[in-house]
Formats: C-alpha cells, structure tokens, sequence
C-alpha cells in the first residue's frame, strides 16, 4: 500500500523539523551565556536539510523521499566583544564576549519549523482518511 | 465478465492517486531543503499510459522479456515551474502543494466512491434483491 510511505515521508520531515525546533530552543537558551574568551563563545548552530532519495524508489522515473538533517553548521559571524570590567567573567582588559546569536532570526525561525511540522502532521491526517476509507470499499 | 473491466478506469486511478499523493508529500517534506526542485507528474496522461499498458507486452517464446508494468508508475516526473523561486534554490510552493494535495485527496476519495458503487451494484445483483 503505496499511501503509507507518507506517513513515512511526513513523518521524516516531522523528525527533521522538531531537530530544527531544538537547535532553535538550544540557541534561544544559550542568547546570553556571555563567556571571557572568544574561543569558549557559544555559536549560533542551524541544521542542513537534505532530500533523502535512496528510499523510496518507484523505478527509472524518479525518486520520492522525504528529507533529513545533514548536518548542523555553526554560524561564522563573530562574537560581539563588549567592556565590562565590572563582570566577574570579564578578561584581563576587561571585556566579555557574547554569543553570536540573532533572537529575531531564532523567532522567524522556530515559528516556520512549527508550521511545517504542522503541515506534516496535517498530511499524515489527510491520508489516513484516505486510507481509512480505502479500508471501507464494499462494506456496502 | 471480467471483475477488472467492472472495476475499470477506478484501480488505475487510485494507484496513480496515491502515486501522486506521495510526490506532494514529498515536495512538503523537502518545503525548506536547499536545492531542492518541487515534482510532479501529469495524471492525465499517465492514467492514458496506465490503461493501453493493461494488457501488457505479448510473448511468444519462451526466452521473450516479459515487459514490465512501465504504464503505471514509469511515468516521467516533471518539475514544476516555480512562481517565486528562492534564494536557496528550492522552488517548493508550499500553498501550492497543500491545494494540489487536498485536491488529489478529494479526487482519491471520489474514486473509492465510484468503485464503492460498482461493488454494492455487484452484491445486489449477485443477492437478487
């Protein structure tokens, strides 16, 4: 029964989704974890979506498949240094360094990762109304 | 008669239809994948191709290839045609793709109530009521 694989496509998207709805609440969380060295500065991370095609293969025509996180890359933009030499984490010249972290961006970003889980979670309804009414053909 | 004629056009359609219901689901899966190209077939055509190939190709040796039920799921996806492409290169329109979904659900759900009909035809007859 075909219409199953989407509940697995979807149901790849939901996984890949809620990764990005973590690495979100991760970077969220850790918006002010100020540190004393550049080096120990957390960096903003985001996950790396890629199509799964090996799955899911109806021949020579081409591939459906859902999707997966490749991989979760940190952001390159450097860390914020500021003065504060009243801070107890404050370094030598008495400067901190804050996390590279855009709040506004993390917002945008988690409300369009629950959205589209909630498409995904919309689709797996969807066909298993199609299916339950497969299941019912000639019940009269 | 032949239970595949009363059930007709319906079973073609219905495998082309779920077909088709997982080329969108995966187009909304792969929504926000980078590079990715949204998919898609005509069913049309592929419904015309799925019942010629019915009969299936004709052996006469023993050694001929048996051919393969290319008709139904051979047929070619396309890519769609993006209306506001992004900057990541995917060209998945996420409206678009929930409308044709919901649109091919309800064109499924037809199917399985024109094929439902055929069957209570077929049990009233064979009861004679």
């Amino acid at each position: 029964m075909s219409l199953l694989n989407v509940f697995n496509i979807s149901g790849t998207a939901m996984s890949a989704q809620s990764v990005r709805l973590n690495v979100t609440a991760s970077n969220m969380a850790n918006a002010d974890a100020i540190s004393s060295s550049i080096d120990k500065t957390y960096k903003a991370r985001q996950p790396v979506f890629q199509t799964i095609l090996n799955d899911f293969n109806f021949g020579d025509s081409g591939t459906v498949g859902g999707v997966r996180v490749a991989g979760i890359v940190e952001s390159q933009v450097p860390a914020s240094k500021e003065y504060q030499p009243g801070n107890p984490l404050a370094d030598e010249e008495g400067y901190i360094y804050r996390p590279n972290v855009n709040i506004i961006e993390e917002m945008a970003n988690m409300i369009a990762a629950s959205r589209n889980y909630q498409t995904n979670v919309e689709m797996v309804n969807a066909s298993k109304k199609m299916l339950t009414e497969t299941l019912g053909i000639g019940r009269g | 008669m032949n239970l595949n004629n009363v059930f007709g056009i319906y079973a073609n359609a219905m495998n082309l239809r779920t077909h088709r219901a997982e080329v969108l689901a995966t187009n909304i899966a792969n929504a926000e994948t980078p590079n990715y190209l949204a998919r898609d077939f005509d069913f049309g055509s592929a419904l015309e191709g799925a019942m010629e190939d019915r009969s299936g190709m004709i052996t006469t040796q023993a050694n001929h290839i048996q051919g393969g039920d290319e008709g139904l799921m051979g047929q070619d996806l396309m890519y769609r045609l993006p209306e506001q492409p992004s900057i990541d290169g995917n060209t998945v329109d996420l409206q678009t793709e929930r409308a044709e979904f919901t649109k091919n659900a309800m064109q499924y759900q037809a199917s399985v109530r024109f094929l439902n009909g055929k069957v209570s035809g077929l049990l009233s007859a064979i009861r004679g009521e």
